[in-house]
């Protein structure tokens, strides 16, 4: 969290007092948005229009640049980019007094962390003074071209090629798993800038536009009929020198932390998110909501299961304010942060695993507006929470490695040039 | 287990754990199982002067904290006797304490308390998950200026080493407490055997025992919120051994993967049992987590009290048996030796898990509070 305690607050002494910040905050909330209900706040549900998905993103913006000019966005950015330069603590206060309204959902994650967090630690001044404060004001939504087709839990093994041409780079490959990219503005990218190095030494990092001749956005239609995941495929894109994140070849500094960011995610100190959200699957309210539904509340053992989920939701949050916290104080190394992510992957899993046994026959056939009506998909959704954002397996592997110091896996990637590593058989070949 | 303690608390963590150390050392209390009170009378003396029995009582009545916030204190205290699998009647010593405490009741038995001189136990209710509420194994009538007690309670952890007990007993439609003197007349008590080397349990019949209404603890029908302040602090505690006690056994198991080799490699190579270590590291810092708050809403009355303590200790008793269980096969054969100290871990908690409600009982409590508060809503 370097970022945070060198330039990201204000000093001490400066700090606006949390219960004057509370106050602020709730007033303004209270005057200026809409309420919201928790349904209404997960975003991304399969079956919204395209209108009604651009609609939503635009209202975003318009929030954002409200919250901006209200004094409540970027809450640990520092000033002189646009945001407030006050505490992780203020955060959580924002996050607490944002419950029950609307929010700029899709502004969170990744736009503000992982990406507008890797800018604030490695971009140039000038690359943050022109990116993070239009960030905050919400005139732009950033990507991560990160995850690519040929690999995904081998984030280092990119194959997207940037090849450099005078004071400009020539970017072609592709990228998948972005969510929303057709309605984003900028893409930070990770790319291969040396083939004859090994994979680590010769990646760099660059940010680009997405909507320009050369970069084809294309959406991935989910066996639950979500169509957020896009793949892009970039043909000769053009990227000037001036747009590169951090030193050439040395893109996996600034991946790692990338990482780290990304791992994070909802509990990250750059992102607003009302406290106790739901994201995405399900938690202990929907569980219950279908054994209501169903008057089965009496039944000691639903109310087994439904109290097992509401435990894996309280423990959750614990263990996530409690990592969060260990990270900071340096009880624990910025690794820890996989511990969360396993665990919210694990319960998540879970939840969804319990609501269906809830659900019972409608887990089979149900009708169009119950609440178990989309405990089935959500099953065969469920090992989404384990994959997005990391697998569960990589989480293991940081944690059993970073944070307790075991021993690598041995692979066949390290010292020797990438060019010469295996792969995969490219598909249909 | 807490992150954050004030030099004070780290003074008095360190000063106890440094007793447990020197005092109580594996082989202690290996020697102690044969012995019928489980517990070194000038031993116990001492930890109480240094502030074990102490942390639930006013400073009125002699006793007192270290932070202002005594649960949160004494489950430092009961962490370090997880960590060191340490004999002693922590529990039911301090929730009577700070019952009689609480009350201002009994004030020359609290004394014997606060000095270590004296030990009480606690026949607590069982759990009624379903109901929400408490099933106590015990009535109270009334008749004239007395009291009479009767039926049974188990297991009552040091009742045969107590020199009273707090009944908590069914009295029409309400709750009374009564601290009887285990000499009373009609009062017996039955040895239990158990898995841990160094607690006693005893099953206790109140066969009519007839007792004058000064022995009554707080008002009479009226001490159920006594009660769910009993037993949360009672599921703070065993919470915190269990948690030392996983964070014993995990670090004693981490320390091995490294030491042990097979097929030429350290057991923390593989990566078949790194990935099992990485689920194990953190179901325990899940497990510190989930405690310390539980502990930290009990001490503040928070209104989730009840949903975080029974989210502990269904979370704790459920994952930390497969942290346990899973050290124990990290092991192998010598993990189920007596001569090992891993089951030592293994026995502190596995009858932690199994008092003061089962992780069942405890979800099915969550299930019903959730449901309660959605249906009010």
């Amino acid at each position: 969290m370097s970022a945070l305690s060198t330039d990201g607050a204000q000093s001490s002494e400066q700090l606006e007092d949390l219960e004057s910040f509370r106050e602020r905050a709730r007033s303004w909330l209270k005057a200026n948005l809409q309420p919201a209900t928790r349904e209404e706040m997960r975003w991304g549900r399969f079956g919204d229009s395209e209108e009604a998905e651009l609609a939503a993103v635009a209202r975003d913006r318009e929030i954002q640049r409200m919250l901006f000019d209200a004094g409540l966005a970027g809450v640990c950015f520092p000033r002189a980019y646009g945001g407030q330069g006050l505490s992780p603590a203020h955060q959580r206060v924002l996050n607490e007094e944002l419950v029950g309204y609307e929010y700029p959902a899709r502004l969170q994650v990744p736009t503000l962390s992982p990406c507008a967090a890797v800018l604030l630690e490695f971009g140039t001044e000038e690359q943050k003074l022109r990116h993070i404060p239009a960030i905050l004001r919400g005139e732009e939504l950033w990507m991560q071209f990160l995850s690519e087709p040929s690999g995904g839990s081998d984030v280092a093994g990119a194959l997207t090629t940037a090849v450099r041409d005078g004071e400009q780079w020539i970017l072609n490959g592709s990228k998948v798993w972005t969510t929303g990219a057709w309605w984003s503005d900028w893409g930070l990218c990770l790319a291969r800038t040396n083939w004859d190095v090994p994979k680590h030494r010769g990646l760099s990092v660059f940010m680009l536009p997405i909507h320009q001749a050369g970069v084809e956005v294309h959406r991935i239609e989910m066996l639950n009929g979500s169509r957020e995941f896009c793949q892009e495929f970039m043909t000769d894109v053009i990227v000037p020198d001036s747009d590169r994140v951090g030193e050439v070849d040395d893109g996996w500094t600034v991946g790692t932390r990338w990482m780290f960011h990304e791992r994070m995610m909802y509990s990250s100190p750059y992102v607003s998110v009302p406290e106790g959200t739901s994201h995405g699957g399900m938690d202990a309210r929907a569980v219950l909501a279908i054994a209501r539904e169903d008057g089965r509340m009496g039944d000691p053992s639903v109310r087994d299961l439904v109290g097992e989920a509401r435990m894996l939701d309280v423990v959750s949050d614990e263990l996530l304010k409690r990592v969060t916290e260990s990270i900071r104080s340096g009880r624990m190394s910025d690794q820890a942060a996989a511990i969360g992510r396993l665990f919210k992957g694990t319960a998540a899993s879970r939840i969804s695993t319990l609501a269906f046994e809830v659900a019972g026959s409608a887990g089979a056939a149900w009708s169009e507006d119950g609440a178990s009506s989309e405990t089935a998909v959500n099953f065969l959704m469920r090992q989404a929470a384990s994959i997005a954002g990391g697998t569960v397996e990589m989480a293991r592997n940081v944690i059993s490695e970073r944070v307790l110091g075991m021993p690598r896996e041995r692979t066949q990637d390290r010292d020797v040039p990438f060019r010469d590593v295996p792969r995969s058989r490219p598909p249909g070949t | 287990m807490l992150l954050a303690v004030s030099s004070d608390q780290e003074f008095f963590r360190e000063t106890t754990e440094r007793f447990l150390v020197e005092q109580a050392p594996p082989n202690e209390v290996r020697r102690l199982r044969g012995d019928s009170s489980g517990f070194d009378a000038d031993y116990w003396r001492r930890g109480a002067e240094l502030g074990w029995t102490s942390l639930l009582v006013s400073e009125d009545h002699g006793g007192g904290t270290i932070s202002g916030a005594g649960l949160v204190d004494l489950s430092m205290v009961a962490y370090e006797f997880g960590r060191h699998a340490s004999p002693g009647p922590l529990l039911p010593t301090n929730v009577v304490a700070g019952a009689l405490s609480a009350r201002d009741a009994q004030t020359e038995v609290l004394a014997g308390l606060l000095a270590g001189t004296e030990v009480a136990a606690w026949c607590a209710p069982e759990l009624a998950p379903a109901l929400g509420a408490w099933a106590p194994t015990v009535d109270i009538r009334h008749d004239g200026a007395e009291l009479v007690v009767h039926g049974a309670a188990r297991p009552v952890e040091s009742a045969g080493q107590a020199g009273h007990l707090l009944v908590t007993a069914r009295d029409g439609d309400g709750l009374t407490q009564v601290l009887l003197p285990t000499s009373a007349s009609g009062l017996s008590i039955e040895p239990l055997r158990t898995a841990d080397l160094t607690r006693r349990f005893a099953a206790v019949t109140f066969d009519d025992v007839r007792v004058s209404k000064d022995a009554v603890v707080g008002v009479s029908r009226e001490a159920s919120t006594d009660v769910e302040l009993q037993f949360h602090r009672a599921l703070a505690i065993l919470n915190a051994e269990a948690v030392g006690a996983m964070q014993a056994a995990f670090d004693m198991t981490v320390e091995w993967s490294f030491d042990r080799y097979a097929f030429g490699r350290p057991l923390a190579s593989y990566q078949a049992l790194k990935h099992r270590f990485a689920d194990m590291l953190t179901w325990v810092e899940a497990s510190h987590a989930i405690g310390d708050a539980a502990c930290l809403a009990t001490q503040e009355g928070s209104p989730d009290a009840a949903e975080l303590a029974s989210a502990a200790k269904a979370f704790i008793g459920q994952y930390g048996a497969e942290v346990l269980q899973d050290c124990v096969q990290m092991h192998g054969g010598i993990g189920v030796t007596f001569e090992h100290d891993l089951h030592l871990f293994l026995r502190r908690f596995t009858v932690n898990r199994a008092l003061a409600g089962t992780p069942a009982e405890h979800r099915q409590r969550i299930g019903a509070i959730l449901n309660g508060r959605e249906a009010a809503a």
